[in-house]
């Protein structure tokens, strides 16, 4: 068999792919300061070291600040475009959409500095808000990408029919485009979070002296006793995102199936 | 018909109509990354003061970036990582999307993309820790391969150098390289495959004639998605890189927020664009074939 090969190699790649994920949890559970095999022993105390970082929760509350605003302004930006690159054909429609897509292959580091640059030119202070102004630009094209294929999978006919029934385009949205694309929404909605919960560089560059949970994971690196505590965090945050992102594919796969579309896979 | 009426027509087109919808968010565009990008171009030709940028046009920050050996020698590496990066995760996600597409289930495929992505999708930051953790001495490869027998000493090459940036590289890009490759397999007329077989072919020769080719614009994307950000990684290069394993995005960190030089750290940063630019546009070229095909 030819394909059993092929399985072989694909769950090798998948054990590649899942190996940190894996080995995470064993050094969070590990009663060892240092982060190295042999496993000493079961504890949890890295998990109850948590709630004595005084820091930790401060960064925990601006990182849930910045996620939750930054996805729901760049869904609010990714529905305006998705629904324009789907619906019209306008002038410099490749060109536009291509500035709006950029981000999702120019390195961050690049969005990082010459915002940077452009903020501190204009006198702006670093805040969370800087931050949020980052985040937006680089979530908007995954929204973009999930709500064009919820977009792209509504029949039209349904909009000339409310029209023809005396509904306004505003009503339309409203009562018929709205509520077919909802899933969509709450998926972009998730996705847009999850990235923004996790984006480092952007918030390094741009948060000034405010810290953010990827911030402080990344100042504690450099004190080998506060690994422990971020195994501990890092366990419970990527159980965080598994369930963010199961609840995600699934609205994202009910609002391909209520509009009747064929489902073409992920969300990238 | 005046200019009014022609006005009031225009605005009812289905070009405005777009051009309205889009304009929230490519006003967004514009403001927070064309102009930046702009304002950066711009900063790379002025002069650093100590504590102010003076407006001065000099052409001498492209100099430095390019003669200096430190810089140059940081860029020709970041190059090189981006290139084998690409190269590794590339050729090793092809099998892995060639087995979803054609040898899943189709109720299933669903599934293995999920699972797929997954880890793309946990903290970035954590799971670059992780593999320090991994190819460190005391590491999981080392404890592994001394528990087994087949090395006494820890190896050493693994950790704090090009060969683990390398790795945690092709790690964290693999689901950008398969879902484009994916994507392009799923849109293969399965009956040309069988055609190719009634005319005599292998198996082997009609992947080679038929999937391939057809299969090359998802390899194309996968290589440009993978190649162009990978180049500008920070974390790392900064955390299982060492020394020599340093990349551009270093560099420009080091420049901007250590240094203050804002002008030389913009010409690295737009040198470095360039240069990601043109070997994207070279690569395109050199498969410009592959695109074009009948649609």
């Amino acid at each position: 068999m030819k394909g059993r090969w092929f399985k072989v190699y694909a769950i090798g790649y998948l054990l590649f792919l899942y190996a940190p994920i894996i080995i995470l949890p064993m050094f969070a559970f590990n009663d060892a300061t240092v982060i190295a095999f042999p496993l000493t022993g079961f504890s949890t105390r890295w998990f109850a070291a948590m709630f004595e970082q005084p820091t930790l929760g401060l960064a925990v509350k601006n990182s849930l600040f910045i996620a939750i605003t930054s996805s729901i302004l760049a869904t609010t930006l990714g529905i305006f475009a998705a629904r324009a690159s789907t619906r019209y054909r306008f002038p410099m429609k490749a060109g536009i959409m291509g500035l709006i897509m950029l981000p999702l292959v120019l390195p961050e580091i690049i969005v990082a500095v010459s915002l940077l640059v452009v903020l501190l030119g204009m006198g702006v202070n670093l805040s969370l808000w800087t931050v949020i102004l980052g985040h937006v630009l680089i979530c908007t094209p995954f929204t973009i990408a999930i709500l064009s294929s919820a977009f792209q999978s509504l029949d039209q006919s349904l909009e000339e029919a409310a029209y023809d029934l005396g509904e306004t385009a505003a009503s339309t949205f409203r009562l018929i485009i709205l509520p077919l694309v909802m899933p969509g929404i709450i998926s972009s909605l998730l996705i847009s979070f999850t990235i923004s919960l996790d984006e480092f560089i952007i918030a390094f560059f741009l948060a000034g002296t405010e810290p953010t949970l990827p911030v402080f994971i990344f100042s504690q690196f450099r004190f080998p006793a506060a690994v422990p505590v971020i195994m501990a965090l890092g366990t419970v945050l990527v159980c965080l995102s598994i369930v963010l992102l199961t609840i995600a594919e699934f609205f994202r796969r009910r609002g391909i199936a209520k509009t009747g579309g064929k489902d073409t896979g992920g969300f990238l | 018909m005046g200019a009014e009426s022609r006005w009031s027509k225009w605005r009812q087109s289905e070009g405005a109509n777009g051009l309205l919808m889009v304009s929230p968010t490519a006003i967004y565009a514009i403001l927070m990354l064309a102009a930046p990008l702009g304002t950066i171009f711009l900063y790379s030709f002025l002069t650093d003061g100590y504590l102010e940028i003076i407006r001065q046009f000099t052409v001498a920050n492209y100099v430095e970036a390019w003669t200096n050996e430190l810089y140059r020698s940081v860029m020709i590496r970041s190059l090189g990582v981006a290139m084998t990066v690409t190269f590794v995760t590339v050729i090793l996600a092809f099998p892995v999307a060639y087995f979803v597409s054609f040898h899943v289930e189709a109720s299933k495929k669903s599934l293995w993309l999920f699972l797929i992505t997954i880890p793309f999708w946990t903290s970035y930051l954590i799971r670059v820790f992780l593999w320090k953790v991994i190819l460190g001495y005391n590491g999981v490869v080392n404890s592994g391969l001394i528990g087994l027998g087949i090395i006494d000493q820890p190896l050493d090459f693994i950790l704090y150098n090009v060969n683990s940036v390398v790795i945690t590289l092709a790690h964290a890009y693999a689901p950008f390289a398969i879902l484009p490759i994916f994507v392009a397999l799923e849109k293969i007329d399965r009956s040309l495959l069988e055609a190719g077989q009634d005319l005599g072919e292998t198996k082997f020769r009609t992947f080679l004639r038929v999937t391939l080719p057809l299969a090359m614009p998802g390899v194309i994307a996968s290589v440009l998605i993978v190649f162009i950000p990978t180049i500008g990684d920070y974390v790392t290069p900064q955390l299982v890189g060492g020394p020599e394993g340093r990349m551009v995005a270093n560099l420009i960190q080091l420049q901007y927020l250590k240094l203050d030089n804002y002008p030389l750290g913009s010409a690295i940063a737009v040198s470095a664009m360039a240069i990601v630019t043109l070997v994207s546009l070279a690569f395109i070229g050199l498969n410009r074939r592959y695109l074009k095909g009948p649609k």
